[in-house]
């Protein structure tokens, strides 16, 4: 398959997603004596467009390489960045592509990509049991990591109400509450 | 209702949390017909410690570092590094190309360690003790370089945001030569050994295969998936540090044998042949390593007031000895502590592939077929765990742990 220039992955997003492209930006940092080049694509879509998106990185890479799901609590909306890695297996080919979307608190759910990618059911249930967001259509709803008796509706990455409540946290001896 | 009645013909066997032919907690349900394995479910989360909430609401990144760096004891260095990295490149900041070829030996030498490591404990799953002492004492020689370089067996506590915080000097040179030539002149016996022994051939030959496309399918990383002959390899695909300047080619097993299975045996040809390459990148690594300073911001104070006012964010991905570590970072202007810091160490997706190999195995295979995958439960498990969940406990803390042994040896008969 053709590799396009990270320039013109960005352009084929643009054109792919239409109104659904909200942003999307390259980053090159060049590297130790030889100064060859690090390079990382930033996509931006709208919620509506991901799934889209996640098909058209499909189509660019055939198995594309899911890194991570990482999410972060900017107040009134949640961040997810689906961390791609596309092109590898050759020398220096690679890029980074993050995936961004971002939903707000009111309507947290986010379409699975298991059959797109059925290496993403971790980075899901992790994403769903930590930051409370829902895939909608995930085969394994169960948690990941936190112990089952861990209560309902707290969500540890969230930094608003829903995150643990000081009396879950224990204070170290001779540290304060926070 | 027959596919009931098959299902009820299965027998459900737990195995660990804590289980001796495991060496580090986690929980497999191995549902099995006979002596074949039909299905299996992985319970992971045992050894939560809450390391990334800790980095986004406690402690600023310097310390952080030293955090990423106790994720793993075998570790130590990939997750600080990428850690370090993701930082960096959130704050712009560019460490000095001497400090990546610290950062770049340093890394080869866990490398190096960390093999040897699998291999001893692969012959001891295979119940093959010999072999373990055997690789376990070649291994110390490592051991004992990475003190003389760093000042430490584990924990080195080498990185610093913007670069390295011990030089390594031209005096250091011949005794890490001397490590290195050890290496080669045992290399030929340790490849017969573990290559052409007949037990360990029909221990793992054919034992535990990932096909190609489910490696791809499941985004299996690090030696596993060079194995079933995905050549992907960060330090060759998307190079950092000074892995930028050399020539490196992702190891598959097809160098050795002219074919690719992805069994066991796969597996242990593509570590043995890192193991050789690491000692190949130290050596250039040497002979090419730049004069220069070793930090860009040798003050502390001044790095930490400076990263206190960066807004961005960033990744570092390393290629740690079980495979690609990606360390996420966001930082906001006047915040202390990070804003969001998500790690993925390869445990984590290579678990996935866990029920596709040892599906049709026999349970007398699974300790060798998991420990192939090298998985590293510590790295896994890391985000959050809460002492007390509301109104009753449900971890046991360290003191009532020692609350009961202190009863316990009360308790015994005098």
């Amino acid at each position: 398959m053709e590799r396009l220039t990270p320039q013109a992955i960005i352009d084929s997003f643009v054109e792919e997603l239409g109104d659904g492209f909200f942003a999307g930006s390259v980053y090159e940092r060049e590297v130790a004596v030889k100064k060859n080049k690090f390079r990382s694509l930033w996509v931006e879509v709208k919620k509506g467009a991901f799934r889209h998106a996640v098909e058209h990185i499909c189509r660019l890479q055939k198995y594309p390489h899911l890194a991570i799901i990482s999410s972060s609590d900017l107040g009134a909306e949640v961040e997810l960045i689906y961390h791609f890695t596309i092109y590898y297996g050759h020398h220096l080919e690679e890029l980074s592509l993050g995936l961004r979307v971002k939903l707000p608190k009111s309507d947290l759910k986010i379409p699975t990509i298991t059959d797109l990618i059925p290496g993403a059911l971790f980075t899901e249930r992790e994403t769903q049991e930590m930051m409370g967001v829902e895939v909608v259509g995930i085969p394994d709803k169960r948690r990941l990591f936190l112990p089952e008796d861990f209560p309902e509706g707290v969500y540890p990455w969230r930094k608003d109400e829903k995150g643990p409540p000081n009396d879950m946290l224990r204070v170290l001896p001779g540290r304060e509450q926070k | 209702m027959i596919q009931e009645e098959t299902k009820k013909a299965t027998y459900t066997i737990p195995v660990g949390p804590i289980h001796p032919a495991l060496k580090e907690p986690i929980r497999l349900a191995l549902s099995v017909d006979g002596e074949e394995i039909v299905d299996v479910d992985i319970f992971a989360g045992q050894v939560h410690r809450g390391i990334e909430w800790l980095g986004m609401n406690r402690n600023n990144p310097v310390q952080s570092i030293y955090l990423a760096e106790r994720i793993c004891g075998i570790c130590n260095i990939c997750h600080p590094f990428a850690f370090v990295m993701a930082v960096e490149h959130a704050a712009g900041i560019t460490p000095p190309p001497r400090a990546e070829y610290i950062r770049t030996i340093t890394a080869e030498m866990e490398r190096i360690h960390s093999h040897l490591l699998w291999a001893g404990v692969a012959a001891h799953e295979i119940g093959f003790d010999t072999v373990f002492y055997l690789a376990w004492r070649v291994r110390e020689e490592i051991m004992d370089l990475i003190e003389y370089v760093t000042g430490n067996r584990i924990t080195k506590a080498m990185f610093q945001i913007g670069g390295v915080r011990r030089d390594i000097t031209e005096e250091q040179f011949p005794r890490i030569r001397q490590s290195l030539d050890y290496y080669k002149s045992i290399f030929d016996q340790l490849k017969r050994v573990f290559l052409d022994d007949r037990t360990i051939r029909m221990r793992t030959k054919n034992v535990g295969v990932l096909k190609r496309e489910d490696a791809l399918k499941l985004l299996t990383v690090g030696p596993s998936a060079r194995a079933s002959g995905v050549p992907k390899d960060v330090r060759q695909d998307q190079p950092y540090a000074a892995y930028a300047d050399l020539d490196i080619k992702a190891m598959t097993p097809d160098m050795v044998t002219g074919t690719v299975v992805g069994d066991v045996y796969d597996r242990i040809i593509v570590r043995l042949l890192e193991v050789k390459q690491a000692i190949e990148i130290i050596e250039q690594c040497l002979e090419k390593m730049p004069p220069g300073p070793i930090l860009a911001q040798p003050k502390t104070a001044v790095l930490l007031k400076t990263l206190t006012q960066v807004e961005g964010e960033g990744i570092g991905r390393a290629e740690a000895p079980r495979g690609e570590v990606i360390h996420y970072v966001r930082m906001e202007a006047g915040q202390s502590t990070l804003a969001t810091w998500k790690v993925r160490a390869p445990t984590y997706v290579n678990l996935m592939s866990v029920p596709t190999i040892l599906k049709g195995m026999q349970i007398a295979d699974v300790p060798i077929t998991f420990a192939s995958l090298d998985p590293c439960m510590s790295c896994t498990n890391r985000v959050v765990v809460t002492d007390r969940a509301i109104g009753r406990r449900s971890v046991m803390d360290y003191e009532e742990l020692h609350r009961l042994s202190v009863e316990k040896t009360k308790e015994l008969p005098r």
